[in-house]
C-alpha cells in the first residue's frame, strides 16, 4: 500500500509527463502541416518527371543501348535496400514497421541466395536493424532535413547510390519508406528504383501520342534524366516519410496524453480513497481512546 | 496572337508557374528556342540560363533556371528546373557569392567527379552573373 505522499508524487510526475506529451503533440501537428504541404508540393515535379521518362523509355523500347540504370544490369544478385526512417523515436510504430518490412524483405532475399546491402537513411532504422543484419549494413545518412528536407540533401543520397551502381556494387535497388496517407495512417511502401519500373496504368495517351524529337539525343538525355529521376524519387520518399513521421508522432502523442489523463484519474481516486480511509482511521482511534477513559 | 501555350515551370520543391502565355524562350542545351502554340513535340535538356516569358509582344516574366529538362508539345511547355529564381530577385551579391563558392570548389576538387561537379557549379554561377546584366 503506497503512502499518501507516494501517491501525490506519482500524480505530479504523471501530470508533467502529460504536459510533455501534449506539447509534443502540438509540435508534431504544426510540423505535420508543413511537411504535408511540402510533400504535396513536390508531387507535380515527380509526376512530370515520370511522364517524361515514360515517353523516353517508350521511344527507346526495344532498342539496345538503353542505360543500365533504366534497364537493369540483367542480373539480380546483389540487392540494395534504401531504408527511410526517422532520426527520432516516440512516434508509435513508425520506425519499427519499416524495420520489420526491411527485415522480412532481407530474409526473403537471403533465402533466395542473393546478397543484400542495406543503406539506412535515418538513425532509428539503423539502430534497430543492426542487431539482425549488422553485417549487411553499409554507411548511411543521418540528420537529414532537420528543418524539412531539401532537394540538395536528397541529391546527396542519390549520388551515393548512383556512384555505387557505377562501381557495380549492386544490381537492384529498392527503397522502403512510409507513404503518407493521412495523419493516422501511413503505408509501408516498397518502390523499385533500379531497374526503373515503368508505372503502367495512368497512361494519358488520349492527350497526345506524337513522336517526340530529342535534343541532343535520346541517349544523352537519358544519361542525365535517369540519375535525376532517382534523386527525385529519393526526395519524394523522404518527404513522404517526413510527413508520415509527424503524423505518426501526433497520433502516438495523442494516445499517450489520453493514457496519462486516465492514469491521473485513477491515481486521484486512489489518493482520495486512502486519504479518507486515513481520516476515518484517525477518528476511530480518537473516539475509542476517549471511550476508554 | 490568338493561340496560347500552357507554360509550366516546376522545381523539385514545388510547381512555380502554370499559366497560358504567348511564347516562352527556353535556353536549351543546343541553343535557345522559342516555343509557341503548335510547336513540334520535343524533349531537350536545359542549360543554366534565363527563361523569357512573352505576353502581348512583351517580355513579361524572366526566370533564371540552373539547368533541367524541357518537354514541348503542341499545347504545353513543361520545364523541370533544378533550381529556379525570378531574375528580379537575384542580387549581385548572391551571384558573386555563388561564383566565389564555385571557385573554391574548383580549387578543392580532386577526383574527376568532383571536378565535373565544380565545373557545373561554375557554369551555373556564371550564368547567374550574366542574368543580372
Amino acid at each position: 500500500m503506497p503512502s499518501l505522499k507516494d501517491l501525490r508524487l506519482r500524480i505530479v510526475s504523471v501530470k508533467s509527463t502529460r504536459k510533455i506529451t501534449s506539447a509534443m503533440k502540438m509540435v508534431a501537428a504544426s510540423k505535420l502541416r508543413r511537411a504535408q504541404s511540402a510533400a504535396e508540393a513536390a508531387r507535380p515535379f515527380a509526376e512530370r518527371m515520370e511522364r517524361m521518362l515514360g515517353t523516353l523509355a517508350g521511344s527507346l523500347a526495344g532498342q539496345a543501348g538503353a542505360p543500365a540504370m533504366l534497364a537493369g544490369t540483367g542480373k539480380s544478385d546483389v540487392h540494395l535496400i534504401v531504408m527511410v526512417t526517422a532520426d527520432r523515436g516516440l512516434c508509435g510504430g513508425f520506425n519499427s514497421s519499416i524495420v520489420r518490412d526491411v527485415r522480412r524483405l532481407t530474409a526473403e532475399l537471403i533465402r533466395g541466395g542473393k546478397t543484400v546491402k542495406i543503406l539506412p537513411v535515418g538513425r532509428k532504422g539503423r539502430e534497430q536493424i543492426k542487431r539482425d543484419f549488422g553485417s549487411n549494413l553499409i554507411e548511411g545518412f543521418e540528420g537529414l532535413g532537420r528543418k524539412g528536407i531539401t532537394f540538395p540533401e536528397a541529391d546527396m543520397v542519390a549520388s551515393k547510390i548512383v556512384a555505387m551502381f557505377g562501381n557495380g556494387e549492386f544490381d537492384v535497388c529498392t527503397v522502403v519508406y512510409n507513404r503518407f496517407q493521412s495523419a493516422i495512417s501511413q503505408v509501408v511502401t516498397r518502390q523499385q528504383l533500379i531497374p526503373f519500373a515503368v508505372t503502367a496504368g495512368e497512361d494519358k495517351s488520349g492527350e497526345l501520342k506524337a513522336t517526340y524529337e530529342f535534343e541532343p539525343s535520346e541517349e544523352e538525355i537519358l544519361a542525365t534524366l535517369v540519375p535525376r529521376n532517382l534523386a527525385i524519387q529519393i526526395f519524394r520518399s523522404t518527404l513522404e516519410s517526413q510527413a508520415s513521421e509527424q503524423g505518426a508522432r501526433m497520433t502516438a502523442m495523442d494516445n499517450a496524453t489520453r493514457n496519462a489523463g486516465d492514469m491521473i484519474n485513477g491515481l486521484t481516486i486512489k489518493y482520495n480513497r486512502s486519504r479518507q480511509a486515513q481520516i476515518t482511521k484517525e477518528l476511530i482511534e480518537i473516539i475509542s481512546g476517549a471511550e476508554a477513559l | 496572337m490568338a493561340e496560347k501555350i500552357k507554360f509550366e515551370l516546376v522545381s523539385p520543391a514545388k510547381l512555380l508557374i502554370s499559366e497560358s502565355v504567348d511564347m516562352v524562350v527556353v535556353p536549351g542545351s543546343e541553343g535557345d528556342f522559342g516555343a509557341l502554340a503548335l510547336h513540334a513535340p520535343m524533349i531537350t535538356t536545359v542549360r543554366p540560363g534565363v527563361i523569357d516569358v512573352h505576353n502581348d509582344g512583351k517580355v513579361g516574366n524572366r526566370i533564371f533556371v540552373a539547368g533541367g529538362f524541357a518537354e514541348v508539345n503542341e499545347v504545353r511547355v513543361t520545364v523541370l528546373a533544378e533550381e529556379a529564381i525570378p531574375v528580379a530577385d537575384i542580387t549581385a551579391d548572391m551571384a558573386s557569392a555563388r561564383l566565389q563558392d564555385a571557385r573554391e570548389a574548383m580549387a578543392d576538387a580532386k577526383t574527376d567527379a568532383e571536378k565535373a561537379a565544380a565545373d557545373q557549379r561554375m557554369l551555373i554561377a556564371s550564368a547567374l552573373q550574366a542574368a543580372i546584366h
